[in-house]
């Protein structure tokens, strides 16, 4: 944002005639709208992504016709079809609830990433606080799920919403001591000190600089998959059983907010395991090749094949199931974590 | 593994006079047996040890209407089978075709629950002492067995005609358009 | 129900007629308390079409396509069962060319419908991928008997006396090409599916079926030998040449947990796809010439009498029992389907069960309305 300031200030002579508050008002503005159209950009590609490799995995093709390359332009012809849907509200629904519920998951989802470090002079919003922010905007997501299965009035969603309240509140336990472990290190909360911690080639990255950040990459990357509700962790939109869960009875463009923030958030979530364990724009090499937005993005995209990857193998877990091992797996493992990592960084 | 006249002779040892008659030259040998006594009968077939028919293969109803050579009646039948002996045998109970009664074996197996309610939603017969003796195929509200040689149709079914091409011959014997677009204007 | 009843968090949960999980339209009635499912009690009908009173107004070859449309998976096997008992009941022998080709097609079949089975029951429990993997193969088995009868689905192919349709010139090659390129594709399902950690945790403790319950509830084919019971007709009731077949009868063995449990009925079934083409490769090996309408009489007259025609169909033993008075009309068909049974067996290995797990328990016992409906 500092940068928009600067380079604003500098390129147009009228604007130090402006009020202060608009002074600074526009760049944040105008570095939010930037995240935000990539963000969006992102699902986009994400979705066609998404559809092809589920495509490939399973000995077919996808999406061919549309746009004429293999269908990139599917996810497009999608976002305009749900556009034109009737808007349908079930008679009995809470309609105030019915229609913020889809705003709270799409915020909770896109406001995070004004804090994501895409290079060393890009960031949307360089808070001292940066982690612990985007923790608790992902919050308010699960605030949005379960107003979405409550308000439709219908016995399935109720149970997506159920569902959803215990495995993202529950599993938020262990993907935030994963990321203690690595703020111990730091000594900050804020993204870009997290990642100038990381400078200097492959080997200072989080991921393995000691085993306890190591395992705790893998614990954040699991408890972050249900965070999101991706399989197998994904019974609150469990298809086979609750028909749709949370989403049944939503329809057009506000179904279409429930499946954006889905992609946001495998997004978020990727970007904030690269920035804290694998290095964010820094490089494998001290003195890095690419630029690092470049590398930030790989990295990022990386996790996002691998989430996809995973969902198309694997079943799903069953409630009990999945909340056993959060807090008798990924929990306890969790605290070892945190406790070898504060021993090694007392030295 | 006993044939079917061992069976049929120790039954009548311990049943005597019900049971009725037996068929041991048939395909499947049959042993015709009193209305009010199919559930003792059942359990001992199921209890005793050289017997143990464990398994209930199929409960079957059949309607004898104006059928050439035989009474009206309807008849239960019985396919009982015993996976510990592999032998099989046949039962069928007669029974007037007003007001079919006959004890229900579901205490014995219970498969005989969902094949009962099935005799009763087709043909109407009676099942005492059954837990549920409810229609399983047609609605719960449906009027007429319809697996009986004597049944109508219903015309309509709660305001719904029951056979609508009939009525759709009509309509279109009488001019009225048919198969088109209700929601068209005129 | 009165709503005084529900105290606490009771809840009655419809898995209604429309529903992506129940395999056709069936209603499954929950009560549930929280995730944990009370009681559950199926409703069915909603596919009824009459067929036994359809069939009192058809002649005897008129019966076969209706047949079809009862387990319209395994059509096949359907119109097997119905000219065996037809053919007991009139005393035909058929030669050995029809025995072939129906154990031919009554095992292409079973892998046919046993592919969409264990397909579908992983697309139930989450991976939607061995769903697409298994039904290309299927779709190989489809095109087989396209080729032989013209049709895809429901072929009205076993008359009473003979087949419809002799194979044409080719069918022994391509059928054995396809056997060649199925088994690697088991094995790799086998590895993506059946060992699956996650696969195992949700199937091998779930939907317990003990042999008493499943001999109380007629419960047969391969949810009976999942439960460790070793009883298939092809072996202990041969008939139409299967003695003269070597192969081995799948039984469940309880191997990640209790034994009857939803993994063994879903293994057994893998399993009997594995015996099925061993069938198939000694059955085309010995296919042996002959005309397949030789013995198909030209007015189907049974004499008066009735018989109980059982055959081992991919979901379990289907029984014909057939009333003849006589006439070239049926006087009484009674279909015996291996389908109502096990349902009716569902609130009993459904004790204690989550919802989840009465997904995992309806897939696992592999029911086709159509069947069960009639």
């Amino acid at each position: 944002m500092d940068a928009i300031f600067s380079w604003l200030s500098s390129g147009i002579p009228a604007y130090a005639r402006l009020p202060e508050l608009l002074q600074h008002l526009i760049p944040m503005v105008l570095a939010c709208l930037i995240c935000l159209v990539a963000a969006l950009l992102f699902v986009l590609m994400a979705n066609w992504g998404e559809r092809k490799i589920a495509a490939h995995m399973q000995d077919r093709l996808g999406p061919m016709r549309v746009g004429g390359w293999h269908g990139w332009a599917q996810p497009l012809a999608d976002g305009v079809k749900l556009l034109l849907k009737e808007d349908i509200i079930p008679a009995e629904a809470d309609r105030l609830l019915f229609r913020v519920a889809p705003v709270l998951v799409f915020v909770g989802g896109f406001a995070a990433f004004a804090v994501i470090p895409f290079t060393s002079s890009f960031i949307a919003a360089d808070l001292n606080i940066g982690i612990l922010y985007a923790v608790a905007i992902t919050a308010l997501g699960v605030v949005g799920i379960i107003m979405a299965g409550w308000s439709s009035n219908n016995k399935y969603a109720l149970y997506g919403g159920m569902r959803a309240a215990a495995q993202i509140v529950s599993y938020e336990i262990p993907a935030v001591l994963a990321i203690l472990t690595v703020i111990i290190h730091v000594g900050s909360l804020s993204m870009q000190e997290i990642v100038q911690a990381q400078r200097g080639g492959v080997w200072n990255w989080f991921l393995f600089r000691n085993p306890f950040t190591f395992l705790a990459f893998f614990v954040y990357f699991l408890a972050s998959l249900a965070e999101v509700n991706r399989t197998p962790f994904d019974i609150p939109e469990a298809e086979s059983e609750l028909v749709a869960g949370y989403h049944t009875e939503y329809s057009g463009m506000r179904f279409a907010f429930f499946y954006l923030a889905e992609y946001a958030n495998m997004l978020l979530v990727s970007c904030i395991a690269t920035t804290l364990f694998l290095g964010g724009w820094t490089g494998l090499l001290s003195k890095p090749l690419l630029p690092g937005v470049i590398l930030f993005m790989t990295k990022a995209l990386f996790l996002v094949f691998v989430q996809m990857w995973l969902r198309w193998t694997l079943p799903r877990l069953r409630v009990d199931q999945l909340l056993h091992m959060c807090w008798k797996v990924l929990l306890p493992i969790a605290f070892v974590l945190v406790m070898g990592s504060g021993i090694l960084a007392l030295k | 593994m006993q044939q079917a006249p061992e069976i049929l002779q120790v039954l009548q040892g311990k049943f005597g006079n019900k049971i009725l008659s037996s068929d041991m030259t048939a395909l499947d040998p049959t042993i015709t047996v009193a209305a009010d006594s199919i559930a003792e009968i059942s359990l001992f077939l199921k209890n005793n040890d050289e017997l143990a028919f464990d398994t209930l293969m199929c409960l079957s109803g059949v309607d004898y209407k104006g059928s050439k050579g035989e009474t009206d009646r309807i008849e239960v039948v019985y396919h009982l089978f015993s996976m510990r002996h592999r032998h099989q045998i046949v039962l069928k109970v007669q029974l007037p075709r007003e007001e079919p009664a006959i004890p229900s074996v579901e205490k014995i197996w219970d498969i005989a629950n969902w094949h009962e309610r099935e005799a009763y939603d087709m043909f109407g017969v009676e099942f005492q002492g059954h837990s549920d003796l409810r229609r399983i195929l047609c609605p719960d509200d449906w009027v007429g067995y319809p697996l009986r040689k004597d049944y109508v149709q219903p015309e309509t079914y709660r305001g719904m005609p029951v056979a609508p091409g009939k009525q759709f011959v009509e309509m279109a014997q009488e001019g009225l358009p048919v198969g088109t677009d209700p929601f068209r204007e005129e | 129900m009165q709503v005084e009843a529900y105290v606490g968090e009771e809840m009655v949960l419809n898995m209604g007629p429309q529903h992506p999980s129940t395999h056709g339209v069936l209603r499954l009635e929950l009560e549930t308390d929280g995730e944990i499912v009370k009681k559950v009690v199926p409703h069915i009908g909603y596919l009824h079409r009459c067929f036994e009173k359809h069939a009192e107004n058809v002649d005897y070859p008129g019966v076969v396509p209706y047949t079809d449309r009862m387990d319209y998976v395994a059509s096949m096997n359907n119109s097997f069962g119905y000219a065996l008992a037809v053919e007991r009941l009139m005393r035909i022998e058929v030669n050995e060319r029809v025995k072939t080709l129906r154990v031919i097609m009554a095992e292409l079949n079973r892998i046919a419908s046993h592919l969409l089975a264990v397909a579908t029951y992983g697309m139930d429990i989450g991976t939607f991928t061995p769903f697409l993997h298994c039904f290309i193969e299927r779709e190989k088995v489809l095109d087989l008997f396209e080729w032989t009868c013209g049709a895809r689905l429901l072929y009205n192919y076993n008359w009473v006396g003979g087949v419809s349709h002799d194979i044409p010139e080719g069918f022994v090659d391509k059928a054995r090409q396809f056997l060649r390129e199925f088994e690697p594709v088991l094995k790799e399902l086998n590895e993506l599916l059946s060992y699956n950690k996650i696969f195992i945790k949700r199937t091998a403790a779930v939907g317990i079926l003990s042999v008493d319950v499943a001999l109380s509830y007629n419960v047969t084919g391969p949810n009976l030998r999942g439960s460790g019971v070793k009883w298939d007709l092809r072996k202990d009731e041969p008939y139409s040449g299967y003695e003269k077949y070597d192969f081995e009868v799948a039984v469940g063995d309880g191997r990640f947990g209790p034994i009857g449990s939803c993994w063994d009925r879903y293994y057994v079934r893998v399993w009997e796809m594995a015996e099925s083409i061993k069938i198939l490769h000694q059955a085309l090996d010995r296919l042996p010439e002959g005309d397949v309408q030789e013995k198909v009489p030209k007015k189907v007259k049974p004499q008066k009498g009735e018989t109980y025609g059982r055959s081992e169909a991919p979901r379990g033993e289907l029984g014909y029992y057939i009333v003849s008075d006589g006439t070239g009309n049926p006087y009484r068909i009674k279909v015996k389907s291996p389908c109502f049974t096990v349902l009716s067996a569902l609130p009993a290995m459904a004790k204690g069960a989550l919802i989840a797990d009465i997904i995992a328990i309806l897939g696992s016992i592999d029911i086709v309305l159509g069947e069960i409906d009639r």
